[in-house]
């Protein structure tokens, strides 16, 4: 019945790394928007779109 | 270009004894070995090859990151890449990383004979293992040329080359030594992995300076 | 392998990162509630798969484990992909996608390198064996490592972007002699211990929960990319507007004196 532990390791594992992942980018997420808002305002505006590229 | 290979070679041999260094280096590695793994003069005729291309390896990669930071600092870098005109930048390139190979990297493949003798090597181990070696580690510098191109610009980039380079190697190693091992084991083929190992390295001879010069240009501009 | 091909087409229409971020917007959602739906399938499905009769219940790892090795081939050749829109194209959208997956790609390395050493260790009785696939998939991981490296050593995103495109493409020109290479050492030097049986073998019953995963975890997996790729582009603007607040800032500093 070992076998069983090792299903539900490998299994709970990916579920922790996907988890660990999604939760990483929606925290990045929240801080560049937050950041965003912020910054705009401030009255702060990109003159173009093309502006980030520099 | 003759100019630029004697130009590096001079460099390379003044410049704090790196061939000596490396040299240095390769021993402390080999000699670290017995005390790891035990004074076992059968076990260490047995993976005496293996245990000298690694040394080979890491002490190849010991001097890479100076192979473009030195002429960056003195701007010397800069005049090679604004000349591509005249004679194409990977040539340069190819160049350079000769005079490196010239310079540090064929002092070890010389002394790898002697330090197979510490590790209780049979006479056709040494010999296939010197021969390897010699073919083999210009595919190393090669490939090192890219990474430490790639890591000119940056402060500290030594560490950062050793952990981008020494994956692209494992290629280099697994037929260096498979070679290396062909020469003394029974069932095993000496010539197969040995011209495998030689393609490779005239393989990277294209790919690594092109690679290199695309870094270098991109770093510059 | 369709959305590969597709994803150099649709950047090359979508030249303006401003018009991304609006389809990214829109089009989220959706897959990541399609991706749900067909993991949440395949995993029903894989759970009232039959048990093989040699591997016993261990084979359901296999559900995740070939899903996760498939997809760490597919991150590199998509980062490949982009290197190439990097280096020809000077495509700012291209940096922003291999930047993005490069940490994906090595999640999902390292979650083939542990779901296939959980399996092998009941099966083969060991964590790790060096053998061909496991000795290449551990490369990859490696140079996956060193390209995130790279990416993250420099300052400015574009000059760091080109460096890691050149990386990239040399590390995609040493995978085939990776595979090849190791796979000739191992029939070498040691017997080949028997890994799972090819595709063609596999019995329908675990195929098409294999195959519905195979679909769940790609949905996810570009769920996952366009978000970061959102992230990152959020990122950059919101370098641009600090660098601009500082020049405001230094103009108005400047007049009334």
């Amino acid at each position: 019945m070992s076998h069983l532990a090792f299903v539900l390791l490998s299994y709970g594992i990916s579920l922790a790394v996907l988890l660990g992942l999604v939760a990483w980018l929606l925290i990045d997420q929240r801080v560049q928007r937050m950041e965003l808002q912020r910054l705009e305002a401030q009255g702060i505006r990109r003159r173009s779109q093309k502006a980030q590229e520099t | 270009m003759n100019a630029l290979f004697i130009r590096d070679f001079r460099l390379a041999l003044r410049a704090g004894g790196g061939a000596l260094v490396g040299i240095l280096f390769f021993l402390a590695v080999i000699t670290v070995v017995p005390f790891g793994v035990g004074p076992d003069l059968a076990l260490l005729s047995r993976i005496g090859p293996a245990i000298l291309w690694i040394g080979a390896l890491l002490a190849a990669l010991l001097g890479l990151d100076r192979l473009f930071q030195a002429d960056r600092e003195d701007g010397s870098l800069d005049l090679l890449v604004m000349a591509a005109d005249r004679h194409m930048l990977s040539v340069t390139v190819l160049v350079k990383c000769l005079a490196h190979w010239t310079a540090s990297v064929l002092p070890l493949v010389a002394a790898a004979p002697l330090l197979g003798l510490f590790m209780n090597m049979p006479p056709t181990a040494i010999g296939g293992t010197a021969l390897t070696l010699l073919v083999g580690t210009p595919a190393i510098t090669l490939i090192g040329a890219v990474g430490a191109a790639l890591a000119v610009s940056l402060p500290r980039g030594g560490l950062l080359v050793s952990v981008i380079v020494l994956p692209l190697t494992v290629p280099v190693l697994i037929f260096g030594v498979s070679a290396a091992y062909g020469a003394t084991a029974k069932g095993a083929p000496f010539l197969a992995p040995f011209l495998i190992l030689a393609a490779i390295t005239l393989f990277f001879a294209v790919i690594g300076p092109l690679a290199a010069a695309a870094a270098l240009k991109l770093s510059t501009d | 392998m369709s959305e590969t091909t597709a994803q150099p087409l649709k950047l090359l229409d979508l030249a303006n990162p401003a018009r991304f971020l609006s389809l990214a917007g829109m089009l989220l959602p959706w897959l990541a509630g399609l991706s749900a739906l067909v993991l949440a399938i395949g995993l029903t499905m894989s759970i009232n798969a039959p048990d093989d009769y040699q591997q016993g219940m261990t084979v359901k790892i296999m559900f995740i484990h070939v899903p996760f090795a498939w997809l760490s081939m597919m991150c590199y050749t998509l980062m490949a992909l982009a290197a190439l829109g990097t280096l020809v194209w000077r495509h700012p959208l291209a940096d922003v996608c291999a930047k993005a997956a490069a940490p994906i790609g090595a999640a999902f390395t390292a979650l083939a390198l542990i779901t296939g050493s959980l399996w092998g260790k009941p099966m083969w009785g060991t964590w790790w064996v060096w053998d061909a696939r496991l000795t290449s998939v551990f490369v990859l991981f490696l140079m996956y490592l060193g390209i995130i490296a790279l990416s993250r050593a420099l300052d400015d995103p574009a000059k760091s972007a080109r460096a890691a495109a050149v990386l990239t493409l040399v590390g995609f020109v040493n995978i085939p002699i990776i595979k090849f290479s190791v796979d000739w050492w191992n029939t070498l030097h040691q017997p080949a211990s028997v890994l799972r049986a090819g595709g063609s073998a596999i019995d329908p019953s675990l195929l098409w929960p294999l195959l519905v995963m195979a679909l769940g975890f790609t949905l996810l997996f570009f769920t996952l990319h366009m978000m970061a790729m959102r992230n990152e582009i959020w990122r950059r603007r919101v370098i641009a507007m600090r660098r601009m607040a500082a020049r405001k800032a230094d103009q108005s500093e400047a007049q009334p004196a």
